[in-house]
């Protein structure tokens, strides 16, 4: 039987009187980026954190490989395989480049009981961790503070994390907001190229890069989500034209 | 003049062992006694600079630990010294005068209670873990201050100082060689912890939690274990305080005590090896030097503190070497 890697079953969440979730039932199947747009507020922050267990819904369900995951905590998804970028960057930002991917490489080994050899000096961690920030292009800033990055670089580091943890599915949450044109690009090709290892379930607004990278498009409208389909499909459905498209595809 | 740090640490370490060998020459031992104290409070505050300094965990009641270090040596000094027997349910015991056993038990005892206080302490933080800490520190001093079968107020003294195989512990130089080699070896141990894989969870837990759980793992739970080490450490420097004064009393409980260690370390430098070490250095020696002149010595104290926190957010050690510290 077909099963998707990562499904939300009915996921519901209000604030009070705001229902920032409604019934939210997406997936995502392997090789996919399945792409969840809408306005601002829609929701699509608050779906991911319920999703990654920072939130929990009021109803409905999260499944990881048919696995009920919705009583597990946030390290614990992320330990099944949940790899997960925030919207606004969430870094060790006194530490080094490399102290933030060892620290993702340590998730990954489950290695953080080791008390005496330097994790730096670790060769197994290293390599993890280098490998990720070559694959990124931050290697050359490997020593550099994280406070001392810019925005952009900060961006890449976030994905270089979640690469070191190999997931099973991605979750990312705009990882190009404020990347500039050139930064979109690269970060662009570089995800066409991650799908093939693992899904990625992506929260985006910069409209280029969603129609370009995107196999289904859901889109999300006061905590709904009004259509899902292929670019193609969205790009002509007249309602989603009119809660956010507007005339910009 | 930007000195490195390293240099700086070991220079401080050096200094802090010669000043006693230099004071037997001189035939004082008072100073002796200056710097064992010197050196108790800074292991002391090594503990708390494990929380705090690294896991962010701002402890107002590490007192407690060093408390029931203190009152492990205390009571089973006590049993030993009147051929009493301590019942404890299951088994008895006739007290004991020796210190790695005192170490042994003080240092399991506050790791425990460490533990306890943690699991509970952690569901909270910022301000709240400070009054949480703070209220269990209040709780253990009010309890020792009725408990009547240890000296209640009063406090317990010890005759006779608990021993050491192949030492001479009454012998001022050789109880603080003791104390230093303990200091020494925790130094060490917290240098390895802090660049191992667990130290750089736990400063990341400081950092940001979700970055933490993110990544999978669980940074409360990293965090629980880097108290209970904490106060493990602690509690073997309360033991060795109240072998020290040969006596122990609910101020070793007090949430002075708790205050001081946190002054030590900030005056030192957060989160630096070598931070409780200075601090504790400057602390003593301004208790000594001001406080033969003038009762309000703690001015000068609140003073450089001030001076610290506005003008150079790593310490003393911050100062030094030029480089501001990691954390704030
Ligand atoms: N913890 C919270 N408490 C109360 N309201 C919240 C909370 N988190 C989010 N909201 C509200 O829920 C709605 C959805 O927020 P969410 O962050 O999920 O939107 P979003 O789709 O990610 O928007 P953006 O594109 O701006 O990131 C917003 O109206 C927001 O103000
Ligand atoms: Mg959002």
């Amino acid at each position: 039987m077909y099963r998707p890697i990562l499904a939300t079953h009915g996921l519901t969440k209000s604030f009070g009187a705001l229902n920032a979730t409604r019934d939210v039932s997406i997936d995502l199947n392997s090789k996919e980026i399945h792409a969840i747009i809408g306005p601002n507020g829609a929701g699509k922050s608050t779906l991911i954190k319920q999703i990654c267990g920072e939130m929990q819904p009021d109803s409905g369900r999260v499944t990881l490989d048919g696995q009920d995951v919705s009583k597990l905590s946030t390290f614990a998804r992320a330990r099944a395989g949940l790899g997960r970028t925030f919207q606004v960057s969430d870094l060790c930002r006194e530490d080094t480049v490399v102290e933030n991917v060892v620290l993702g490489s340590l998730g990954a080994e489950g290695a953080v009981w080791r008390f005496w050899k330097s994790a730096l000096k670790t060769r197994d961690l290293c390599e993890r961790a280098e490998r990720a920030l070559e694959r990124v292009g931050l290697i050359e800033e490997r020593y550099t503070r994280c406070a001392n990055l810019s925005h952009g670089q900060r961006r890449q580091l976030e994905v270089a994390v979640a690469l070191t943890l190999s997931p099973r599915a991605f979750i990312m949450d705009e990882p190009m907001a404020g990347l500039g044109v050139e930064g979109s690009k690269q970060m662009t090709s570089f995800l066409d190229g991650l799908r093939k290892e693992a899904p990625i379930l992506l929260v985006e607004h910069d409209m280029d890069a969603v129609f370009a990278l995107a196999d289904r498009i859901s889109v999300m409208v006061y905590g709904k989500v009004i259509a899902t389909g292929t670019p193609n499909e969205i790009r002509n459905r007249k309602e989603v034209r009119e809660a956010y498209l507007g005339d910009a595809v | 003049m930007k000195f490195e740090e390293r240099y700086l640490n070991l220079f401080v370490l050096v200094g802090l062992l010669l000043l006693p060998i230099w004071a037997q020459a001189m035939d004082e031992p008072f100073t002796i006694t200056l710097a064992t104290r010197a050196v108790i409070l800074a292991l002391a505050a090594v503990g708390l600079n494990l929380a705090l300094g690294i896991g962010g965990m701002v402890s107002f009641g590490h007192a407690v630990f060093f408390g029931i270090g203190g009152y492990a040596m205390g009571i089973l000094a006590y049993h030993a010294q009147t051929y009493t027997t301590l019942s404890l349910g299951l088994f008895e015991t006739g007290g004991t005068n020796s210190m790695p056993v005192i170490w042994l038990v003080a240092m399991l005892l506050s790791g425990a209670v460490a533990f306890v206080i943690g699991l509970l302490s952690l569901r909270t933080s910022g301000v709240y873990f400070i009054m949480i800490t703070l209220a269990f520190g209040q709780m253990f001093y009010y309890f020792a201050i009725s408990w009547a079968q240890y000296g209640g107020e009063d406090g317990l003294s010890i005759y006779v100082r608990n021993g050491f195989p192949g030492l001479n512990t009454l012998v001022p130089i050789e109880f603080f060689g003791i104390c230093f080699v303990l200091l020494c070896v925790t130094l060490v141990l917290f240098a390895r912890l802090q660049s191992s894989p667990f130290g750089l969870a736990l400063n990341a837990a400081r950092q940001s939690k979700s970055r933490v759980a993110a990544v999978g793992l669980n940074p409360t739970r990293v965090k629980l274990l880097a108290f209970v080490l904490s106060g493990a450490v602690t509690g073997l420097a309360g033991a060795l305080f109240a072998d020290l004064n040969r006596f122990v009393s609910p101020t070793m409980f007090s949430w002075q005590l708790s205050g001081e260690l946190i002054v030590l370390i900030i005056i030192g430098g957060v989160g630096r090896l070598m931070g409780p070490v200075i601090g504790a250095c400057v602390f003593v020696a301004l208790e000594h030097f001001l406080g033969e002149i003038t009762d309000f010595w703690h001015v000068s104290l609140g003073i450089i503190l001030l001076c610290i926190v506005l003008f150079g957010r790593g310490g003393l050690i911050g100062l030094i070497t030029g480089k501001e510290g990691a954390h704030v």
